[in-house]
């Protein structure tokens, strides 16, 4: 590869974000989305082609069933719970698969910083036992309904949420 | 009469049945059969397993949040010591979720240097794989069947990346330097011994009568149960699902290169242990295409050394030897993530071990763990 010379050089890290464009899958599935969550008031948007619905987290439950019994979306894979610390916001990020129509969207519910309580939804799919008591142990989130929140990451006394922003990064504590 | 040797045997009373006792037996963290520092603890009555609650964390070093702390070129390194077994594979996820948002074209032939590089990362995985399950069962000889052909193939990995293990040598963008001059010779002797070794492997296990003894109708699991639990990769394709991110989102060139997706029948440990064998196979054919379509040209794409992706999250995903390892990546526009959370395979598999083991008996209790293919590096992060 010949050395770019400073002039040439093309810059594609200053750039406004990536633009890709929407798929008609993509679009029919958002449309999906928001036929089998209508009356729960779902936020539809997208972002780098991933469909995402966001919801009210005391919809959780209600809205996982939905998305896993459909028919059309068939969600039955939860392929990852991602917990993402925006200072003034927890978001609960629910990536799920559906193994029978090939799709993937996503889920997601905002949960205030004070006393963080989400429903658990263990009961729609098991898989979400680990992710729930990670989630639990890394950043202080009550999963409500999980049978059993013991620390899994971390050791039995351990203090402070190491997942959060506001947990000092290279302060540990010794055994 | 005294002393520690005396034992008493009463009349025999049809009346009164045997009592038996359910008793907590502890296994690990320091136990050879777990494959790293797991601990689990089973409840046991007679030998059958009540119940088994898995303890992990013991490797927990919290790369998630290091992550949060470093530049993005230097994340790469620790994504090497995730799954410590299929390091290659681990490094293209974390650079294609960034070339993703950073919309980066990486070009042609360093698409191909990373195919034919995780492949046989794959097939050095299985091989592994291959080895520490016949040690499972008893069988001294395939471990060293299994590590005489991975051997090749680390030497090849040390002649192109410089190391046999944690290589970094993907870069965000493409790879770090070009393949060695002698790359097309040693591949194609390669292709030639592994095809000779994975033969070879497969007719020394696979039919055995002992083996088959061990593994047949042991830790089933059905598609339902398995896709609930989040279970991908080759312990999926053991139910009958025939998922495989190569097929199901193909990234890099797999939609050019032919190829079929093994599946089992009964998700018992013997059809998880012979889809990985017959997977090898598959990749022994996929990399014969694509070292034909080889071609030449540049290696990088131009990025910056210090980069800064636009603000916004990604998700990217890829068929790992173990299963659907992803990565979830929030960017706030600055030169450090603002979040990484890895989705790996493994963690749904060990928890898929409470529904396994139930009713096993405690001596396949290993065998199942064994042909579930963790590694606790990628577990506990």
């Amino acid at each position: 590869m010949p050395a770019p010379t400073a002039g040439q050089r093309p810059r594609p890290h200053a750039q406004a974000p990536a633009e890709v464009p929407i798929s008609e899958k993509a679009k029919a599935l958002a449309q999906l989305l928001q036929q089998t969550l209508a009356d729960l008031g779902p936020d539809i948007g997208g972002s780098l082609g991933e469909v995402v619905a966001t919801v009210a987290p005391e919809h959780l439950p209600e809205v996982a069933r939905r998305v896993k019994e459909s028919p059309d979306l068939a969600g039955d894979l939860l392929w990852c719970l991602s917990l993402v610390d925006y200072q003034d916001r927890f978001e609960a990020v629910y990536h799920v698969y559906s193994t029978q129509k090939n799709h993937r969207f996503v889920l997601k519910a905002g949960v205030s910083q004070g006393e963080p309580h989400l429903p658990s939804v263990m009961s729609v799919w098991p898989g979400a036992d680990w992710y729930e008591r990670e989630a639990h142990d890394l950043f202080g989130v009550v999963f409500e309904g999980h049978p059993n929140l013991a620390p899994l990451l971390l050791y039995e006394g351990f203090e402070g949420y190491p997942g959060r922003r506001s947990y000092p990064f290279y302060d540990y504590q010794e055994w | 009469m005294s002393g520690i040797g005396e034992v008493t045997v009463g009349p025999f009373r049809p009346e009164r049945p045997l009592d038996t006792v359910e008793m907590m037996l502890n296994m690990g963290p320091q136990h050879p059969s777990t494959h790293g520092v797991f601990r689990m603890v089973l409840w046991i009555d007679g030998e059958r397993i009540v119940d088994v609650e898995p303890h992990i964390g013991y490797l927990h070093r919290g790369s998630e949040k290091l992550c949060e702390g470093e530049i993005y070129s230097e994340i790469i390194t620790l994504f090497d010591r995730l799954d410590y077994v299929s390091n290659f594979n681990n490094e293209l996820v974390f650079c294609m979720a960034v070339e993703k948002l950073a919309a980066i074209q990486v070009p042609e032939r360093a698409q191909y240097i990373r195919l034919i590089l995780c492949e046989l990362n794959r097939i050095a995985s299985h091989l592994l794989f291959y080895g520490t399950f016949g040690l499972d069962a008893g069988a001294m000889t395939p471990i060293l069947y299994g590590f005489r052909d991975r051997e090749k193939v680390q030497s090849l990995f040390e002649a192109v990346s410089g190391a046999r293990l944690m290589h970094n040598y993907f870069r965000i963008g493409g790879v770090k330097q070009d393949l060695p001059a002698d790359f097309r010779d040693r591949m194609t002797w390669l292709l030639g011994e592994l095809r000779r070794g994975v033969d070879e492997c497969d007719r020394l296990l696979t039919f055995g009568e002992v083996f088959l003894a061990r593994t047949r109708d042991v830790g089933n699991i059905d598609a339902q149960t398995a896709i609930g639990l989040g279970l991908t990769g080759p312990n999926l394709r053991a139910t009958g699902v025939p998922y495989d991110v190569r097929r199901a989102d193909p990234y890099l060139v797999y939609d050019r290169l032919e190829f079929d997706i093994p599946v089992g029948d009964r998700g018992d440990c013997w059809d998880r242990y012979y889809v990985r064998v017959q997977e090898m196979r598959q990749s022994l054919r996929i990399l014969e295409q694509a070292l034909g379509q080889l071609p030449e040209g540049p290696i990088m794409a131009p990025v910056r050394r210090i980069l800064r992706p636009p603000k916004g999250e990604v998700v990217a995903h890829a068929e790992n030897p173990r299963g659907d390892f992803g990565v979830y990546l929030v960017s706030d526009g600055t030169d450090k993530p603002y979040r990484v959370k890895v989705r790996p395979p493994s963690f749904c598999h060990l928890m898929a071990l409470k529904h396994l083991l139930r009713d096993c008996y405690v001596a396949d209790c290993v065998m199942v763990l064994g042909s579930l293919d963790v590694v606790l590096g990628e577990v506990d992060r």
